[in-house]
């Protein structure tokens, strides 16, 4: 994907933000007896924010920077944050040590491309290790 | 005379056995963290806030600052024997590290980085120790419009030197002041940007965001180069690793250079130790009277950014301690820390608290004699973590991550935020925003708005008031010309090369 494509992208997205903020914030009291209200600050960075949100996606149409970002790569880390996102949803049901171990051998196994046998060491060894440590040696309370 | 007794007074706190043990800890984590490449004192520091909830707030601030300084020492081992800097700041460190690595003199080149940084980072603490306690009697004076003013200048600062583009830094820096003003107006009782969600009602947890967007956002970062670089082996033995007489007498002046340029630049918020070590670097080359040798394995060449990058730390955490206005994403960290634990940093920090900023001098003093012990007799062993399999790190950082941030509140719904907060550190890597000001708009959002509504409290709603007093208003002006000066194409071109370089 060209940067420019990218900065359109994340300019609209910022430029979203900059609008919703100036939105709720024109909801605010602006300015009262004791002086400046709730909405008095935000409304201002809302206000920038759009500001230069619109300049970033006018840059990356009218810019001639032509420089590549690489989203060779972006596929294990969109993949791993997809198996850890995963683990947040379940951990009601599984609990952090099953989960854990779970994302755990899903990342040795599957990204790393280690044998099965590596992976459930692995697993088993990390997840073992922060029951031991954190509720047993450290009496915190794992989620 | 005073600062004598402050500092007896430190020693007396440093070198308490638990404190003593902690500074260790602290040390030689932070070398570890500072060998090995991806992992920063950042996201070490943001991990562990939480377990320092159950320590004594001078012990855990004596072993978050030895990460700090420790992964200084450790960036260099990784610059010289893979020519991958293990921390930012040890970027320049490669250029003649590595040269000196394949020319057999990796040994000599890991002393130099140990020696340098042992003088250059006691000479920052000498700073620290001299500068702080006049800088915070004078700031005294200050009121809402001149805090109001130095905040917004050290945020244009830390913009005018995080990216390349100063729109994108602007952009993360107003996500993070919009991060900061979630949760209840504490003038007016108004909930702001919660969607609904009680667990906002409190605002967002820095915690949280800091592991999120420094922690997880890096491990994502790093997930995409699964590789590892060949490394060159450590020569065994003491008398290998010490550089000879004629190293040192060529690096006289890089000691000296190293050291001042460092705390100079350390002190100035935004410009960190990444920048404190090239501009050292380059003052080194100019004076040379062999300028063809750096590149090549010039001695002074490792000497002189490492004592810079070292000497950065005791000058930034001047700004952080007695204004309590953070420079860099590690001592808008530590400066959230300091908060959590009950702490105000600003100009009555060193009165209300000595034992805390004098036990932290003085251990700092200790760190870097442990520091230069461990790293000279000891880098073998360290560079070892450099075979650790990352595949068994990587997983430990995310769920020391969870566990850190479900610690601190017990909430899953900040667990949800956490995985949110990774993700948009990824995406900010990715999309070239830099982190760093999205999280000083989150620490000094709060602080910044309060200081603005206060003054306009002062001056029953005019604006004159920032300009009108003449703090404030030079403030002002020089963050106004800071964010204008790139503008002017020439100071951007120079702008654009120092970042790029």
């Amino acid at each position: 994907m060209k940067a420019r494509s990218a900065d359109f992208w994340s300019g609209l997205a910022l430029g979203g933000l900059g609008a919703y903020i100036i939105a709720v914030a024109s909801g605010w009291e602006y300015m009262g007896q004791d002086g400046p209200g709730p909405g008095f600050f935000p409304l201002w960075y809302g206000i920038v924010m759009a500001a230069l949100s619109l300049m970033l996606m006018v840059s990356s149409v009218t810019g001639k920077d032509g420089s590549v970002i690489d989203w060779t790569g972006a596929r294990s880390a969109f993949v791993t944050w997809g198996a850890f996102t995963l683990m947040v949803a379940t951990l009601k049901l599984t609990g952090f040590v099953i989960g854990f171990g779970a994302l755990t051998f899903f990342i040795v196994s599957v990204l790393y491309r280690k044998p099965v046998k590596v992976a459930a060491l692995t697993a088993i060894g990390l997840a073992a290790g922060f029951y031991v440590v954190f509720p047993l040696a450290l009496g915190v309370q794992l989620p | 005379m005073e600062v004598l007794t402050g500092l007896m007074h430190g020693f007396g706190v440093a070198l308490q056995p638990l404190n003593l043990l902690w500074c260790f800890l602290g040390v030689v984590l932070g070398t570890v963290i500072g060998i090995m490449p991806g992992l920063g004192p950042p996201a070490t520091i943001a991990m562990l806030l939480p377990l320092t909830f159950l320590m004594n707030p001078a012990s855990a601030m004596i072993m978050l600052a030895g990460i700090y300084y420790g992964a200084k020492y450790g960036g260099s081992t990784t610059s010289i024997l893979l020519n991958v800097p293990g921390e930012s700041a040890s970027v320049v460190t490669c250029i003649d590290g590595y040269q000196m690595a394949k020319k057999g003199r990796a040994g000599a080149a890991l002393g130099m980085a140990a020696i340098a940084s042992f003088v250059a980072g006691t000479v920052g603490v000498v700073g620290l120790m001299l500068v702080a306690p006049p800088l915070a009697r004078l700031s005294l004076a200050f009121s809402s419009p001149e805090y109001f003013g130095l905040m917004a200048l050290g945020l244009a600062m830390v913009v005018l030197l995080a990216g390349r583009s100063m729109v994108k830094a602007l952009l993360a820096t107003l996500v993070g002041l919009w991060l900061a003003g979630i949760g209840t107006d504490l003038f007016s009782q108004t909930s702001r940007f919660t969607f609904g969600q009680m667990e906002l009602l409190s605002g967002i947890d820095f915690v949280v965001v800091a592991i999120g967007v420094f922690a997880l956002g890096e491990v994502l970062a790093n997930m995409e180069e699964r590789g590892a670089a060949p490394m060159i082996e450590v020569p065994k033995g003491l008398r290998n690793l010490l550089p000879t007489l004629q190293d040192l007498k060529d690096s006289r002046f890089a000691f000296v250079n190293g050291s001042v340029v460092g705390f100079l630049i350390g002190v100035l918020p935004g410009a960190g130790s990444t920048i404190a070590s090239f501009i050292s670097y380059g003052i080194e080359k100019a004076v040379s009277k062999h300028p063809e040798k750096f590149g090549h394995g010039a001695v002074e060449g490792v000497a002189a950014p490492e004592g810079a990058n070292n000497s950065e730390t005791g000058g930034a955490l001047v700004p952080m301690l007695t204004l309590g206005i953070p420079g860099s994403g590690t001592t808008a960290v530590l400066l959230a820390a300091l908060v959590l634990w009950g702490f105000k940093p600003g100009p009555l920090f060193i009165s209300e608290n000595p034992a805390m900023f004098w036990g932290l001098v003085a251990s700092m003093y200790i760190g870097n004699v442990m520091l230069l012990i461990l790293n000279l007799p000891l880098v073998p062993l360290f560079a070892q973590v450099l075979r650790a399999p990352v595949y068994v790190l990587y997983p430990l950082i995310l769920g020391i991550s969870v566990v850190g941030v479900f610690s601190t509140s017990g909430s899953l719904f900040d667990v949800w935020l956490l995985a949110g907060c990774g993700l948009l550190g990824y995406l900010m890597r990715k999309l070239d925003f830099p982190s760093a000001p999205l999280i000083l708009g989150l620490v000094l959002g709060g602080a910044m708005e309060r200081a603005l509504r206060q003054s306009l409290m002062m001056s029953d709603g005019h604006l004159s008031i920032l300009v009108s007093r003449p703090v404030s208003a030079v403030m002002l002006s020089l963050a106004l010309l800071i964010l204008l000066v790139p503008s002017f194409n020439k100071f951007n071109t120079w702008r654009l090369k120092a970042l790029d370089s």
